[in-house]
């Protein structure tokens, strides 16, 4: 269990595909859960929102970004080699409904957790518009996929080297402005969400958000994942990942992903000498 | 007879070698060091053979102490083993980590004049010594009776359960939700108390009794107690212990540096923060600890902290001395590696830093007023007390709660209103048809051997329905 059966380099290489087998996780996984992955004996337990499951072939997909040691540790594994662990399916399942004209706003990795949730929306029949944005035309993933899982698709980069010049939120207001919106989805970066969320208040337009916590048991154990919603302090793992981004405490929750910075620093300076040595 | 009671006597109960206090603070190796073979036999000639053994109804397990202790003085440590075998899969863990004073050895007759005979050293001894020594023999197995039982959890009691069920023949397996057996074994309770490698070499003997064990699988997602049942299963076994922690809820309780316990000992103990960065999985290391709460668990924390290099260690509690839920032993041990006591202390709310870091807590001093419920004198503030106490990492050691995850997704179970399972207290039996519940989630937070009897008694049980039907 727990193979990598397919492996892809997106964005440059920056940004990893792997499909895994893990029937037991496929069978029952819905769009907006995820699991919790440990690569190997001394490896930690990191999170991911699954970005796509084939129960028939039993496996499911992940997309992340390479931004640390375990990341690095995981775009490391090649087709044919395991993860030691893979945990899931965790958390909620996004809560699909008819509503009408809904918004599928996606940043960075984002889009990846964005997709099954877009595609569902649309598969029951909404009229979904999706925004997707990156910081180049080099680092932008999915938008095949998110185009097909879409009614309409705007891309935009920071920098203005592929469709919009400009950020993800300019194009949400345009649509907010003229379309009758009955929910904005938005997953990505903490600060894209946060500034989402900031223009859908405006217009009072119901926002879903996907919480990145730092987690370690996934399963409401420990309380890691703790977050504040609306005042109150919610576990992101069992009550989450998504929430009503218009409760969410977005400074709080980034401040507690810098927690563990200088470690994290520690941990990939420690493997990357190990590798250049190795 | 009472000459032969003070002849006996003359042997003084053996102490058990341990790190000395200077040393052990700094490392995570185990504190005792167990038994030699010579002093092993040596404390088993204390046992009077009892012919109505009062420390039998002290072991939650019953296990034929004087039988097994007189193996022990025979120099048979296989046979010593085998015998406790016949009610305890668990031998090392249990010698280790329960509570003797108040069991087995809190009704040895030689307590009532002198010192009791060391029956959890004797029992980790043989355990230790079959491991070193042993031959790898099992003990007898019934003949396959075709059954199959899921046990849900492989903590202490449903490893209890699981154990006994592979005895008895019934085909069993075990789901667990982390990546390792041993539930509050292995994440809660430190090395230095409970070597891991004796958590999964005890598994690893039901392995090879039989049981099949299967980690990563959390059952309320990956899969139902139903499926379980449309799987094939018999019979279901919940024993998933009391995982959901209770903060304090003041403000600042977010900022980083700021644990629940479960957190902070998960961290160090299952995924080995302790050794970072040699394993992946990063802790806050402070030099400025408060503890807060006063139980077992409170006092691994301090310990664990004060291990990871901490200058200064604080219990914090908001009762006295008197109140202090943790053994005694514990506190010994606590006091021992310099831990302090900040005694009818209770905090208001927790200062940071500009980089969301915790800096101080803010505290009241209490009195002590009339009883509670719970029979303790209810700690009251004292008017304009407030103060702050410094401190760069908080572990919130407050108890826990019963974790929802299976509860909500199962059906026909019957809860409490503090969401535990109802179960039949003599037979484990809960309110859905062919599922047995025990341990933690069912009493709220007890001790390791309580979840263990209980599985004892839910085994028996299941085992008749087996046999015989609900």
């Amino acid at each position: 269990m727990f193979e990598i059966l397919k492996r892809q380099e997106m964005a440059g290489g920056t940004v990893v595909l792997n499909e895994i087998s893990a029937p037991a996780i496929a069978r029952k996984a819905k769009p907006g859960q995820f699991v919790i992955l440990k690569a190997n004996e001394t490896g930690e337990r990191i999170p991911l929102t699954m970005a796509d499951t084939d129960p028939k072939k039993g496996t499911i997909t992940i997309i992340y970004q390479v931004v640390g040691k375990s990341t690095t540790l995981f775009k490391s594994l090649q087709v044919g080699e395991r993860f030691q662990d893979v945990i899931g399916p965790l958390g909620q399942a996004t809560h699909l409904e008819k509503l009408g004209t809904v918004v599928c706003v996606g940043g960075g990795t984002g889009v990846a957790v964005l997709h099954p949730i877009t595609r569902g929306l649309k598969e029951i029949g909404n009229r979904v518009i999706a925004i997707i944005g990156a910081r180049t035309k080099d680092l932008l993933i999915l938008e095949d996929k998110m185009k097909a899982a879409s009614n309409e698709l705007h891309v935009c980069t920071d920098d203005g080297s592929y469709g919009h010049h400009g950020f993800v939120t300019d194009v949400l207001k345009e649509i907010l402005e003229k379309e009758d919106v009955k929910m904005v989805v938005g997953i990505g970066p903490v600060p894209m969400m946060k500034f989402v969320c900031k223009v859908t208040e405006q217009y009072k337009v119901k926002t879903l958000v996907s919480l990145n916590a730092i987690m370690v048991d996934g399963t409401g154990m420990c309380g890691c994942c703790r977050v504040t919603i609306g005042g109150e302090t919610r576990f992101a793992c069992v009550d989450g990942p998504e929430f009503d981004g218009h409760k969410v405490d977005f400074d709080e929750l980034s401040q507690r992903l810098n927690a563990y910075k200088e470690d994290e620093a520690v941990a990939m300076q420690q493997y990357a000498c190990k590798c250049q040595a190795g | 007879m009472a000459e032969t009671t003070e002849k006996k006597e003359k042997v003084p109960r053996q102490p058990m070698p341990e790190q000395s206090a200077e040393v052990r603070r700094r490392n995570f190796e185990e504190v005792p060091r167990g038994y030699t073979a010579e002093m092993a036999m040596k404390e088993a000639e204390r046992c009077l053979q009892c012919k109505n053994p009062a420390c039998m109804n002290g072991c939650p397990v019953s296990i034929e102490i004087p039988a097994f202790i007189k193996h022990v003085k025979e120099g048979d440590f296989t046979k010593a083993v085998r015998k406790i075998w016949e009610r305890n899969a668990l031998p090392a863990v249990c010698g280790r980590v329960c509570p003797q004073e108040i069991q087995c050895e809190g009704l040895c007759i030689l307590g009532k004049k002198g010192e009791p005979v060391a029956i959890g050293n004797l029992e980790r001894f043989v355990a230790d010594w079959e491991r070193a020594n042993g031959k790898g023999d099992l003990p007898p197995k019934a003949e396959p009776t075709g059954k199959r039982v899921a046990v849900v959890g492989s903590g202490p009691s449903g490893l209890t359960v699981a154990g006994d069920l592979i005895l008895k023949g019934h085909d069993v397996t075990i789901f667990e939700a982390f990546h390792k057996p041993g539930g509050v074994l292995v994440y809660g309770i430190p090395e230095f108390r409970l070597p891991k490698e004796i958590v999964y070499s005890e598994v690893n003997f039901l392995e090879r009794l039989g049981a099949k064990l299967q980690c990563n699988s959390v059952v309320g997602r990956t899969v139902s107690v139903d499926e379980l049942f449309e799987e094939g299963f018999d019979a279901v076994y919940i024993g998933v212990g009391a995982g959901l922690p209770s903060f304090l809820n003041i403000p600042g309780e977010n900022l980083i540096g700021i644990y629940s316990a479960n957190e902070y000992l998960t961290r160090a103990n299952l995924m080995k923060a302790y050794l970072f960065p040699e394993y992946d999985t990063p802790i806050v290391r402070g030099k400025d600890v408060a503890v807060l709460g006063a139980g077992n668990v409170a006092m691994d924390s301090a310990r664990t902290a004060m291990r990871l290099g901490a200058d200064r260690v604080r219990i914090v509690y908001r009762r006295s001395r008197d109140e202090m839920p943790a053994r005694k032993a514990e506190i010994h041990h606590a006091e021992e590696e310099g831990i302090e006591f900040h005694l009818l202390t209770a905090p208001t709310r927790f200062i940071g830093d500009e980089n969301g870091r915790v800096k101080a807590m803010e505290c009241l001093k209490m009195e002590l007023g009339e009883p509670d419920a719970s029979g303790r004198r209810r700690p009251v503030p004292v008017e304009g007390s407030k103060f702050t106490l410094d401190c760069d990492l908080a572990v919130i050691s407050v108890g826990a709660g019963a974790n929802p995850l299976l509860t909500r997704s199962t059906e026909g179970l019957q809860l409490t209103k503090w969401g535990y399972i109802i179960a039949d207290p003599e037979t484990g039996k809960t309110t859905k048809k062919g599922v047995w519940a025990g341990g933690d989630i069912v009493t709220g937070q007890a001790t390791v051997i309580l979840a263990m009897g209980a599985g004892r008694m839910a085994s028996d049980s299941i085992h008749k329905y087996l046999t015989w039907g609900w």
